[in-house]
């Protein structure tokens, strides 16, 4: 006895060009409001005569940018050193504690409380402490900054990620009998795999806000948010502007590193955002 | 000896429910069983307490001439739930090696058991899709030879079919027959339908709610191999038929219109 075989066909896939291509044009709309802003950010400073160190033109701003590219980009990359340690300590010890609190769901009920409310410690409050207890010139003092900043958001959606998993799925893992470690291991964990990439995108950006947030306060002269907030406090706008370009330009570079990361990662699961 | 032995079991959840009282089975080897009743009356929890997936609050169950848990630890059995519950982010292949490595399998062992299982349901040339892009009842079969993957004696399987057009339905019964005798191995089978569970089954277990017992167990005696044509067969629409009547007469509603008559009888 045998049946008719069904008549699906493997999914098309596509070229690797192709899609490639794509993608480069589902880009265009936001690159003609890029330039749309900067024409009408560039034309209305000239035709409503605002000050122009208050608000400099795009193009005097990437002039600028020009003549101190390299004190900009070493700045840059001082500060995104301290983010990206920041970063490291803080979503690598989310990840433990998530792993822990998904494990020993006692432990969170105890724990959970303390930590809802030290996320609700303002960073401006937070930022001169952490440089009184670390040297405020070292990278140390930032990157605490920046680790308590990504730490809650990463913690709070790994644990959600790895406590979302269907009942069956944890059932038919115990009918393999398969063990608690066995159970993370190829169960909880790619569940929350999506969930804790989200995250960490979102903690790239904080932690580079908590670094220059931090240098705000204090820190090495050749560091960036020192340089951002020296240039403004002496109405250099234009040398200001430029070092929050490059903040911007490295905080979207280290999100696109963890994008393209993700990607390659959750290459089988079907995206949600395309 | 029994694959499965039920003595006395009896279910009583935390909150006061008791799902399951006095239930008394054994089942063959090489048998196949359809439990049917009632929403409500216990099939899956009794499936689950086989599969040693809860504890039972009374009696107890063996597997194989072992207790449940040990069963479940030496890997004697195969659950296919309603939803093929399928691992998003592995392959087909690799969704049906997912036993085989929990149980050390190598590759090549690995490997070739799936290939030999994609043949048996059907889906060679799927091995490097993902479940998302495979229709339900595909997604079903990819969950069946998962289930069978390490050979288990034994295959528990709740309602594996109910979210399938009836059309779907009809081919998959007729591919869990074949899958069955190509197979060897012991089928317990949870269904709201009465011709899939005459169809299937060498023996109809109907069991009445509130609590969950065993009403009626009901030999299907028609002939080996069923094919389409059995469905014509007028001993099937007779055991249908008595199947329809073992239901409704465990039914509590039926009791109840049944009651007055009765006593108006002298
Ligand atoms: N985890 C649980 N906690 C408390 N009560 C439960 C639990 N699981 C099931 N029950 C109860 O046990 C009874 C039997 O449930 P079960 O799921 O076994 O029924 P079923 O026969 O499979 O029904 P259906 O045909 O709708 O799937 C129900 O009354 C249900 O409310
Ligand atoms: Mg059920």
């Amino acid at each position: 006895m045998t049946t008719a075989p069904v008549a699906v066909q493997p999914i098309p896939r596509g070229t690797l060009a192709g899609r490639v291509g794509r993608r480069a044009l589902d880009w265009v709309p936001a690159l003609v409001v890029l330039v749309l802003v900067f024409l009408i950010w560039q034309e209305s400073i000239a035709v409503f005569h605002i000050k122009k160190f208050l608000a400099p033109q795009p193009t005097a701003i990437a002039s600028t940018f020009w003549t101190n590219r390299h004190e900009l980009i070493s700045a840059g990359w001082f500060t995104f050193q301290e983010a990206l340690g920041g970063f490291a300590i803080g979503c690598g010890l989310a990840l433990v504690v998530a792993l822990v609190l998904a494990r020993w769901r006692g432990v969170g009920r105890a724990l959970m409380p303390y930590m809802i409310a030290a996320n609700a410690i303002p960073i401006i409050a937070f930022a001169p402490i952490m440089n009184a207890w670390f040297d405020p010139f070292s990278k140390g003092s930032k990157m605490a900054i920046a680790a308590v900043l990504c730490f809650f958001p990463v913690l709070v959606n790994t644990l959600r990620g790895l406590t979302s998993v269907r009942p069956q799925s944890i059932e038919l893992m115990r009918s393999y009998a398969a063990g608690e470690l066995e159970t993370f291991r190829r169960v909880r964990i790619p569940t929350a795999l999506p969930f804790i990439f989200t995250s960490l995108k979102i903690a790239t950006v904080l932690a580079m806000i908590g670094a220059i947030v931090g240098e705000y306060f204090g820190g090495a002269f050749t560091a960036l948010g020192v340089l951002i907030d020296s240039r403004s406090t002496t109405f250099q706008f234009k040398e200001a502007w430029a070092g929050i370009g490059v903040a911007c330009a490295y905080g979207i570079a280290f999100y696109l590193a963890l994008a393209l990361l993700e990607r390659l990662t959750l290459r089988g699961v079907p995206s949600t955002d395309d | 000896m029994s694959v499965v032995e039920i003595k006395d079991v009896g279910k009583t959840f935390e909150g006061g429910t008791t799902a399951l009282e006095g239930i008394e089975l054994a089942i063959g080897e090489r048998e196949f069983v359809s439990l049917i009743g009632p929403s409500g009356c216990g099939k899956s929890t009794l499936l689950r307490i086989v599969g040693d997936l809860i504890r039972p609050t009374a009696g107890t169950v063996r597997v194989n001439g072992k207790p449940a848990p040990q069963a479940r630890a030496d890997r004697d059995y195969g659950i296919v739930f309603q939803d093929a519950v399928l691992y998003d982010w592995r392959t087909v292949a690799r969704n049906i090696s997912l036993p085989l490595e929990l149980a050390r399998w190598n590759r090549r062992r690995r490997t070739g058991r799936v290939q030999e299982m994609l043949r048996l349901v059907e889906l060679g040339g799927f091995e490097s899709h993902y479940p998302w892009q495979l229709s339900g009842g595909m997604q079903q079969r990819v969950s069946i030879a998962r289930a069978l993957s390490f050979d288990p004696a034994l295959l528990l399987m709740d309602e594996p079919f109910g979210a399938l057009d009836e059309m779907t339905r009809e081919r998959m019964n007729l591919e869990l027959l074949r899958i069955w005798e190509a197979s060897g191995s012991t089928i317990v089978f949870v269904t709201h339908s009465i011709a899939e569970a005459v169809f299937l089954s060498t023996r109809v277990v109907v069991m009445s709610p509130r609590p969950g017992r065993i009403s009626d167990v009901i030999e299907i005696d028609l002939q080996q191999p069923r094919t389409a044509a059995t469905r014509e067969e007028p001993r099937f629409f007779e055991l249908v038929t008595r199947v329809r009547e073992a239901l409704h007469l465990g039914s509590d509603l039926d009791r109840k219109l049944a009651a007055p008559a009765a006593e108006a009888q002298p």
